[in-house]
């Protein structure tokens, strides 16, 4: 569904992408790990056209994306939810969504997608009139998850989800993230630091050091994996 | 708007009557600085850069106004003759929004990426442009603007004068600021506007097209100024290309008292600046009328360096 071959992108002089390769399939979970400045934001946003391909391409069933505009890869149903939320603060949780489906054609069905939402995550339809802003962590983190299914994706790609959040409140998004990609169908490409967590919950893993891929397989088969094990699972 | 007359005699105190009349010249003065405010702030809101050139688009819409007038007012005769001005209002908004919208792609657009300094510069260059062009175009020698309807005062005011220019402009400013209110509160472009200027990166990947929204932005201001331009000529019936400055100056000012990038503290801001500059006026300390609107301002930002309706909020782009 969702193909990157031998990715390079640049900061400037600073190449945080050397060579980056990774297939998501249709109706899976794909993580990729990788420690503090690997490029998991950088592959993300570069999927988003956020960020300018040096090299490399990148496909969206069968259909090649590399350098389109943002908005036009949101139109191909790929959206994503960025690290640290980024939600809009000034606006009001309603307005939120209402972005969430900006380029919506069907305005007629945004109801029922309100109330899909909500049913997701119930705290925030209580706060749908509130400002943003004053939201906490974990509610922010619930209104940028709902924010981007409001577009309707196909593709929902999730940077750090479980950044700044409790551990409870963690586990009840990753479940709301599988629930999401099984009864939905929604293919998930997910980044995380919490490696443990996004190995238990989806399908396959890539792993990225430094800008480059240097391990990937059945997420199962990650976990029991010796390497993997001693640098990003606490050593266990 | 015409406080031109309390120029003369500083009252030492003020009757009521006096108070009241000043009252109604500052707050109308203030709604026309807010007028042009509003562009300062919008176009600030979404890209994080002053237009220096707005005040010179304010001055095109008067030279609009003077162009149009003779060729439009003549069309429209017994009960439509309300709707000569207004349309000169309407083609003058139209063409000024037109302007912005091109002087944002032509001059502003190519430079996005780079540092903010690079644009503010050549915002610079397209006041300078429009200035000088101004005068090549148009002349350099003052022009007197006409009328675009019979100004007389208004009966049944007492003591208090207003005239039916005055009357004009308050309402044409009030239903601007409010079609604007509802523009940007309630339509999609709006709300994505609004986004844009909370977290660009984040409007970029609901799939708000940026530039799209910019324009929008551009062209709503410009529209504004060109109808500040015309309700300003007809105070002010004297117009030169050199006009825009003072006044974009101070609408500028306007903008950064409320805080700039806030659209209801534009319109405050405007209205605060527009009542003090008009008392001051009128009092013995008239000749310091100009030099208030930067004391003002210099007073304001010591003490909230953010505006009067600022957030302190730091805008990671
Ligand atoms: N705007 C930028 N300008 C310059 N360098 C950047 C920029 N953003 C990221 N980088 C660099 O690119 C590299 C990859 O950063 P990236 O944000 O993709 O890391 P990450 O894997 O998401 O890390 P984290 O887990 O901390 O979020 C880092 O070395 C970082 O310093
Ligand atoms: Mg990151």
């Amino acid at each position: 569904m969702l193909e990157l071959s031998n990715l390079a992108v640049n900061y400037g002089s600073i190449t945080a992408l050397h060579d980056v390769s990774l297939t998501v399939e249709k109706g899976t979970i794909v993580t990729l790990i990788g420690a503090n400045g690997a490029g998991k934001s950088t592959t993300l946003r570069t999927v988003s056209g956020l960020l300018k391909i040096q090299r490399g391409s990148i496909r969206y069933e069968a259909e090649e994306i590399s350098n389109l505009a943002p908005h036009r890869i949101v139109e191909r149903g790929i959206s994503q939810v960025p690290e640290g939320r980024m939600i809009f603060a000034n606006l009001t949780v309603r307005e939120n969504l209402l972005m969430g489906a900006y380029l919506r054609k069907d305005r007629n069905k945004l109801a029922s997608d309100f109330d899909f939402v909500f049913e997701i995550f119930p705290r925030l339809k209580e706060r749908s009139r509130q400002v943003a802003g004053t939201l906490s962590g974990g509610e922010q983190q619930m209104l940028a998850i709902s924010r981007a299914l409001m577009s309707k994706p196909r593709c929902l790609m999730l940077d750090e989800p479980s950044l700044g959040i409790a551990p409870i409140l963690v586990k009840t998004i990753f479940q709301k993230i599988v629930e999401i990609n099984r009864s939905l169908g929604i293919t998930v490409l997910l980044v995380e630091q919490n490696a443990n967590l996004a190995l238990e919950v989806s399908h396959y893993g890539y792993v990225l050091e430094t800008g480059r891929i240097i391990l990937h397989d059945r997420s199962s088969a990650l976990r029991a994996n010796e390497r993997v094990k001693s640098a990003y699972l606490g050593g266990r | 708007m015409d406080d031109k007359r309390f120029l003369g005699y500083p009252p030492l105190r003020m009757t009521s009557t006096e108070f009241l009349q000043q009252l109604i010249n500052g707050l109308s003065l203030g709604a026309f600085y807010a007028l042009i405010a509003l562009g300062y702030t919008m176009v600030y809101g979404v890209l994080r850069f002053i237009n220096f050139a707005h005040g010179d688009v304010f001055m095109i819409g008067a030279f609009c106004g003077y162009y149009l007038s003779p060729r439009l007012l003549p069309h429209f005769t017994g009960w439509m003759t309300p709707l000569g001005p207004i349309s000169v209002l309407v083609l003058t908004m139209l063409i000024c929004a037109v302007l912005g919208i091109a002087i944002e792609k032509i001059a502003y657009r190519p430079l996005r990426s780079r540092p903010k300094l690079t644009v503010l510069i050549t915002a610079i260059g397209v006041s300078l442009f429009l200035e000088y062009g101004g005068q090549f175009v148009f002349g350099a020698d003052p022009k007197s603007f006409p009328e675009l309807m019979p100004d007389r005062a208004l009966e049944g005011t007492g003591a208090l004068t207003i005239t039916t220019t005055q009357l004009a402009a308050f309402i044409v400013t009030i239903s601007l600021l409010v079609a604007l209110t509802f523009i940007v509160k309630r339509t999609r472009l709006g709300m994505a506007m609004r986004a844009l200027s909370n977290n660009a990166t984040a409007a970029a990947l609901m799939g708000v097209n940026i530039d799209t929204v910019v324009s929008f932005t551009f062209g709503l201001g410009s529209a504004l100024a060109g109808a500040g331009g015309i309700l300003f000529a007809l105070s002010y019936p004297s117009i030169d290309p050199l006009m825009g400055l003072l006044p974009g100056i101070k609408a500028f000012v306007a903008a950064v008292l409320g805080g700039i990038g806030n659209i209801p503290g534009a319109a405050v801001g405007g209205i605060v600046l527009g009542v003090v500059e008009t008392f001051v006026g009128g009092s013995a300390f008239s000749t310091y009328r100009d030099a208030i609107a930067f004391a003002l301002l210099i007073i304001i930002l010591l003490f909230r360096p953010t505006g009067i309706f600022g957030r302190a909020q730091i805008e990671k782009v």
